[in-house]
C-alpha cells in the first residue's frame, strides 16, 4: 500500500492521534467524561471496558460521527474540536462497525471497491461514459482491491452479495473495505464479536499482519481479554465513560481499579 | 358461452385475421411502454440512492418541459434553451438538497416522502406563476427531432411508424444503457448504491451524502427533461402530464423499485399490455380500460412476485 496522500508524515512511535479532555453526553446521559489518551504511530491500541463504558462513543468521536461537547482531538498535528466523517476519511481514518455496516445489496468486490472512493479522481463525465481515463483508473484500482481480497483470503466470495454471507465473512469484507482506504489509522469496533475460536484466530492474524506489513496504526475495541492481551501494545480502560487505566497489557491487568470494574467491588 | 367466446377466442381470431393491425398495436404499446419506462427510471434513480419515493418526479417532467418551451417562447434559440434547462435542473437538484433533504437527514422515509409531496405542489405553483397554466406546444422540430411517419408494407397491410416514436425509443435506450453501466461499474455509481444501502458505512469510507444526492436528483432531472420532450412531442406540454407519473407506479411494482432493467421491462409490459387490452378486449367492457388495466396487471404480478420482476428479494432472519 502507498503512503497516505494528505497531511504531514508522522514518524513511527510519535503521537498520531490524541484525544484531550473529551466529554460527550446525550441529553442527561454522560457517555464519555473528560477522557484523554493518545495513539502512537504504528502501535495497536486497545480500548476496553465493561458494557456501556463509552468505548464505541469514543470511536465515533474519533471518526466524526459524534461531536463532543468538550475537548479536542489532534490528528497528525492538526487540532480540532470536532471531526467530520468526511474529513476523517480524507485524513486517513478508516473504521469497521460493531454490528457490521456493509452495503448489503452489493457484492464483496463492490463493497471493497467502494472503500477506494476517495482514491479515485476522474470526474463525473468521464465516469458517465466509462471511457478513457476513467476506465484505466477503474482497472488500476481493481488491481489494488484484488491484492486485498487475496490478503484476506476471500477470493471465493468476491462476486457474492454480502447480505448472504455468514457473519464472520461479512466482518472480513468490512475489514477489506476499510483496508482499501489505505488508512493511516484503522479503528476496529469489536472485530471478533460473535466469532468462534477459529474465526477469532484468523481475524487476529489479519490484524497483526495489517499492523506488521503495512505499518497501519490500529485502535480496537474488544471484549475477549485473551485477544486484547495478545495483540495490543497499549491498553486504555474506560468504565462508565471515565478513563480508569492506561498502560501496557501487564500494567492494566494488575490494576486494582480495572479488576474492580470487571469483577465488581464488595460493598 | 357467448361471453367466454368473446373473451378467450374472439380477440385471438381478430389478431390472426389482421396481423398488420396486431403489429401496429404492439408498436404503439412498445413506444408508450418506453416512455413509461423513462418516467419509472426517474423514480428508480432516486429510490436507489436515497430510499425515497419521489412523488415529485411527475411534476419534474412538466417543469423541465415547461422551462424548455417557455425559454424558447422568450426568443432563446432551441439548443441554448435546452442547455439552459439542463442548468435549471441542476439548480433545482442543488436547491432540493440544500433546503429539503439536508435538514431532513436521518428522518424516517415517510417524512421524506411527504416532503416530496410538498415539493410537487410548490413546483406546480411556481410553474404556473412563471409560465402560465396554458398548454404549450413542444419545440420538437426545432430540437431536430424528426417528424412524419414511415409506412412499412407487411403482412398484407400497412404498419405506420411515427418517426418521433422511433427517435424516442432510441434516445430512451441510450439513456438507459448509459445509466445502467454508470450505476454498475463506476466509482460514483458505486457510491450511489452505497449511500442507498447504509448512510453510516458510506460516510465512513468518505462518501459525501450531499454530493451524491445532488448527483442523483440532477440525473433524475435529466431523465425528466428527456421524458418531458418525448411526451410533449406526442401530445402537448401541460400540467395534465403530471398524472402520467402515476402510470409509473404499476411499472415500478412490476419491475421492482431498485432495478433499472426492471423499469424498462416493466414499462414495456405495461405499455404493450395496455394497448392490446384496449384494442382487443376494450370493446367488451365499453372501452376506456386503458386507464386502469395497468394497475390490474401490476396487482396480478404482485400476487406472485411481491419484490417485482427484478427487485431484490428481501429475506429477513427472525
Amino acid at each position: 500500500m502507498r503512503a497516505p496522500t494528505s497531511g504531514p508524515e508522522v514518524a513511527a512511535g510519535d503521537v498520531l492521534l490524541s484525544v484531550e479532555n473529551v466529554s460527550l453526553s446525550f441529553g442527561g446521559v454522560k457517555a464519555v467524561t473528560d477522557v484523554s489518551f493518545d495513539i502512537r504511530k504504528g502501535e495497536i491500541r486497545a480500548i476496553i471496558g465493561p458494557n456501556g463504558a463509552g468505548k464505541t462513543s469514543m470511536l465515533n468521536v474519533i471518526n466524526g460521527f459524534y461531536h463532543p461537547q468538550k475537548g479536542r482531538i489532534s490528528f497528525k498535528g492538526k487540532t480540532r474540536s470536532k471531526m467530520r466523517p468526511h474529513e476523517a476519511a480524507h485524513g486517513g481514518i478508516a473504521r469497521t462497525f460493531q454490528n457490521v455496516a456493509l452495503f448489503r445489496g452489493m457484492t464483496a468486490l463492490d463493497n471493497i471497491m467502494a472503500g477506494r472512493t476517495l482514491k479515485m479522481h476522474r470526474n463525473f463525465f468521464w465516469q458517465l461514459l466509462r471511457f478513457g481515463p476513467a476506465l484505466a483508473e477503474e482497472v488500476e484500482h481493481r488491481h489494488r482491491v484484488e491484492e486485498i481480497i487475496e490478503f484476506l483470503e476471500i477470493q471465493a466470495i468476491r462476486r457474492v452479495q454480502v447480505g448472504r454471507l455468514p457473519y464472520g465473512l461479512q466482518k472480513r469484507v468490512e475489514l477489506g473495505r476499510a483496508l482499501a482506504m489505505e488508512p493511516e489509522l484503522l479503528l476496529l469496533d469489536e472485530p471478533m464479536a460473535g466469532m468462534n475460536l477459529e474465526e477469532k484466530e484468523d481475524m487476529s492474524r489479519f490484524v497483526l499482519d495489517v499492523n506488521n506489513h503495512y505499518g497501519t496504526t490500529i485502535a480496537l475495541i474488544e471484549h475477549d481479554m485473551g485477544v486484547v492481551m495478545d495483540l495490543s501494545d497499549r491498553v486504555v480502560v474506560l468504565d462508565h465513560g471515565i478513563k480508569i487505566a492506561d498502560g501496557t497489557p501487564d500494567q492494566v491487568k494488575s490494576n486494582q481499579k480495572v479488576i474492580d470494574a470487571y469483577l465488581g467491588v464488595a460493598h | 358461452m357467448d361471453i367466454l367466446y368473446k373473451i378467450f377466442i374472439d380477440p385471438f381470431v381478430q389478431m390472426g385475421g389482421a396481423p398488420d393491425l396486431l403489429v401496429q398495436t404492439l408498436w404503439e404499446g412498445l413506444v408508450g411502454g418506453v416512455l413509461y419506462a423513462l418516467i419509472a427510471l426517474g423514480f428508480v434513480l432516486i429510490f436507489k440512492a436515497s430510499g425515497v419515493f419521489n412523488f415529485a418526479q411527475g411534476i419534474m417532467v412538466v417543469f423541465a418541459a415547461l422551462t424548455l418551451v417557455g425559454l424558447h417562447e422568450h426568443g432563446v434559440p432551441a439548443y441554448v434553451a435546452l442547455a439552459l434547462t439542463i442548468a435549471v435542473m441542476f439548480g433545482l437538484a442543488f436547491t432540493i438538497e440544500r433546503l429539503v433533504l439536508r435538514p431532513l437527514v436521518n428522518q424516517p422515509d415517510i417524512i421524506l416522502f411527504m416532503a416530496t409531496f410538498g415539493m410537487t405542489y410548490f413546483l406546480i405553483g411556481l410553474g404556473e406563476l412563471v409560465f402560465g397554466g396554458n398548454p404549450k406546444i413542444m419545440i420538437a422540430s426545432e430540437l431536430g427531432l424528426p417528424r412524419g411517419a414511415i409506412e412499412i408494407k407487411m403482412l398484407g397491410g400497412f404498419v405506420s411508424l411515427q418517426k418521433i416514436d422511433i427517435a424516442a425509443a432510441i434516445i430512451a435506450s441510450i439513456m438507459v444503457t448509459v445509466l445502467a453501466i454508470f450505476f454498475q461499474k463506476t466509482r460514483i455509481g458505486r457510491a450511489l448504491r452505497a449511500v442507498a444501502d447504509s448512510h453510516k458505512a458510506a460516510l465512513s469510507v468518505g462518501i459525501s451524502l450531499e454530493q451524491i444526492w445532488v448527483i442523483v436528483w440532477f440525473a433524475a432531472g435529466i431523465v425528466a427533461l428527456a421524458t418531458g420532450i418525448m411526451w410533449g412531442a406526442r401530445s402537448d406540454v401541460s400540467f395534465a402530464l403530471e398524472i402520467i407519473a402515476l402510470k409509473a407506479l404499476p411499472v415500478l411494482i412490476l419491475g421492482g423499485f431498485t432495478s433499472i432493467p426492471g423499469a424498462i421491462v416493466g414499462g414495456v409490459i405495461i405499455g404493450v399490455g395496455e394497448k392490446l387490452g384496449e384494442f382487443y378486449w376494450g370493446p367488451l367492457l365499453g372501452s376506456g380500460i386503458e386507464s386502469w388495466l395497468a394497475y390490474v396487471i401490476a396487482l396480478i404480478f404482485l400476487l406472485f412476485r411481491p419484490q417485482g420482476l427484478f427487485g431484490e428479494r428481501i429475506i429477513e432472519r427472525i
